[in-house]
């Protein structure tokens, strides 16, 4: 449904989106995951059609974003990083303007309108003047007017900011329920929010892509794979000596010495190999006392820091 | 043409559900009603002392008061258009660029003509509500006066000021799509209107130079239309003159989509 094709976006000498390549898949949920400033409402806004790319090509149902702007913008559903509401509409005025230059036609917007009310919990706030509403209502009026002319697309910047953790977990079960019949594009900075909706997740950072896959995939096989936590009644120096023979261990890190004495470790372990047994053998070979051996994947916290942060080590812009 | 009207629409309810149209219609309402009372005294006073004259020393002076008071009250009208127009427009896109709803409007299947046509004349249709009320204070002259003036040269002076206003307005709304903040494209607008009035002086100058700013003022061409003439020249002069600035304003929103928003 979207495809996007080495898309670039210079400011000048400035580089915001770099060849960012990625498809998004009918009715399945793309979650666009990365720091601020990273690229994503760039490249939300030039899927859109709100500002050109300076290369590569995007396409959304077919139709080229330069080329067919006004074809993709009848297919999509956008809410900007700022709901762009009027504060002096009332919320079902503000719906009606949009069903209006979205092209519904006249006799399905009533309906569309109140679908999108429901959809959005607004139904005892339609008669309400958009600038009396709290921000986290402003956020889901916006949510509303990308759904009002049930597009095809749903592309969403930052959907759950700025609202409180009840209608946090309202939103994300909204665009859950939304995925099949609609493709959704959604970007966030918030880890979990990728993991507990989205069906795909493109980490993207300084304008380049540093990941895609699904969050499972990404939380259990990418980077360092798992991690081991280990505690254990014996000398620090020995059991440093003992893991250092493990083969595929590495990052040993000792926890600060705790009251009773043991010694609690985190290991990790190389992707695909499950050390745990070698360092059970190991450690009851040595007669020490084994209080916990666990193996604990790493979160997508973590993932996402470290493909980040390498990325920015090996990268070293010139200027 | 959905898109025209989805937006005209909006900005019609923006006018009319803020307080922005009545302000606008009651203070121009109030300014225009006390000088037209004030022109009218004085024109039917300096007719009765002339009268008096004529008396006199017997030498008949007819002074036409529907004329004079219809050309001085619009000789008004263009003063207040001067100060309230920049006011009216300075919104017109500063303000959706401000609040980020250009990006709703860029983003959605109407064209750039779609929303600076539909802003456009709302503006103007806002302008005409304003001046309506006044026809009121004229026909009513009008009717009084014996003989009664031809009803055309009112026809043709409010089509002046309409014409005017909508290139003020054009202007206006050109300035305003430059810049995100109001207060900058309403001294903007009000600067360039100034300038606008002052290639009027030109007219007391002679030479080449003297009568391509006559040509160009926009005040020269307002005139001919409160007299009651209905000059091509004047018509095709305002035409062009909104035509060019709503051209501009439609490049000036395009490009928004290439300058960093």
């Amino acid at each position: 449904m979207i495809e996007v094709q080495d898309l670039t976006k210079a400011y000048g000498s400035v580089v915001a989106v770099d060849h960012v390549s990625f498809t998004v898949n009918k009715g399945e949920i793309l979650g666009f995951l990365g720091p601020n400033g990273a690229g994503k409402t760039t490249t939300m806004r030039i899927l859109t059609g709100f500002m050109p790319a300076t290369s590569g090509t995007a396409r959304i149902a077919g139709f080229d974003v330069t080329t067919d702007s006004l074809d993709v913008r009848r297919h999509i559903g956008y809410l900007p990083e700022a709901p762009p509401v009027y504060p002096d509409m009332t919320v079902e005025t503000y719906l009606d303007f949009v069903a209006r230059i979205k092209n519904v036609p006249a006799e399905r917007r009533a309906e569309r309108i109140t679908d999108a009310l429901e959809k959005t919990n607004l139904v005892d706030k339609r008669d309400e003047l958009i600038k009396r509403l709290s921000r986290g209502y402003k956020q889901r009026v916006g949510i509303a007017q990308a759904l009002v002319h049930d597009p095809d697309v749903i592309i969403l910047d930052e959907p759950t900011v700025g609202l409180d953790p009840k209608q946090i977990i309202e939103v994300r079960n909204l665009i859950k329920s939304l995925a099949g019949t609609h493709t959704i594009l959604l970007s966030t900075h918030i880890l979990p929010e990728v993991s507990m909706t989205c069906d795909r997740v493109v980490i993207i950072n300084k304008g380049k892509i540093a990941a895609v896959d699904t969050p499972q995939n990404l939380t259990s096989q990418l980077k360092g794979g798992q991690r081991i936590r280990l505690e254990v009644q014996a000398p620090e120096a020995g059991l440093r000596e003992v893991l250092a023979q493990v083969p595929g261990a590495s990052r040993v890190q000792v926890e600060p010495a705790r009251s009773d004495g043991h010694l609690a470790v985190n290991v990790e372990a190389a992707p695909g190999k499950d050390i745990r047994s070698q360092i059970a053998a190991k450690v009851v070979e040595k007669g020490w006392g084994l209080y916990e051996l666990r193996g604990v994947s790493l979160s997508l916290e973590e993932i996402f820091l470290e493909l980040t942060t390498d990325d920015s080590s090996h990268a070293q812009p010139a200027g | 043409m959905q898109g025209f009207y989805a937006i005209y629409r909006k900005e019609m309810g923006h006018y009319f559900v803020s307080p922005i149209a009545y302000v606008f219609i009651g203070l121009f309402l109030i300014l225009s009603a006390f000088f037209f009372n004030f022109f009218l005294q004085a024109v039917i006073q300096q007719s009765m002392s002339s009268d008096m004259q004529s008396m006199r020393f017997g030498m008949p002076q007819d002074i036409d008061v529907p004329t004079e008071v219809t050309r001085a009250f619009f000789g008004l009208l263009s003063t207040l258009v001067l100060f309230i127009t920049p006011i009216l427009t300075m919104g017109v896109y500063a303000e959706e660029r401000k609040r980020g709803t250009m990006e709703l409007l860029m983003t959605s299947p109407i064209t750039e003509i779609d929303i600076v046509l539909g802003k456009f004349f709302a503006s103007l249709t806002l302008f005409a509500l304003m001046l309506l009320p006044t026809l009121s204070y004229l026909v009513f002259m009008n009717l009084r006066s014996e003989p009664m003036p031809p009803m055309r040269v009112l026809l043709a002076a409010y089509a002046g000021i309409l014409l005017l206003g909508g290139s003020l307005l054009a202007l206006g709304t050109f300035l305003s799509s430059l810049t995100e903040n109001q207060i900058i494209a309403a001294v903007m607008t009000f600067a360039a209107f100034l300038l606008i009035w002052v290639l009027d002086l030109g007219r007391n100058a002679s030479g080449p130079v003297a009568s391509v700013l006559t040509y160009l003022s926009v005040i020269r061409h307002y005139e001919d239309f409160t007299r009651g003439v209905i000059d091509t020249t004047g018509l095709i002069y305002y035409a062009s003159f909104m035509f060019l600035f709503v051209f501009l304003t439609v490049r000036s929103v395009d490009s928004m989509r290439w300058r960093r928003a």
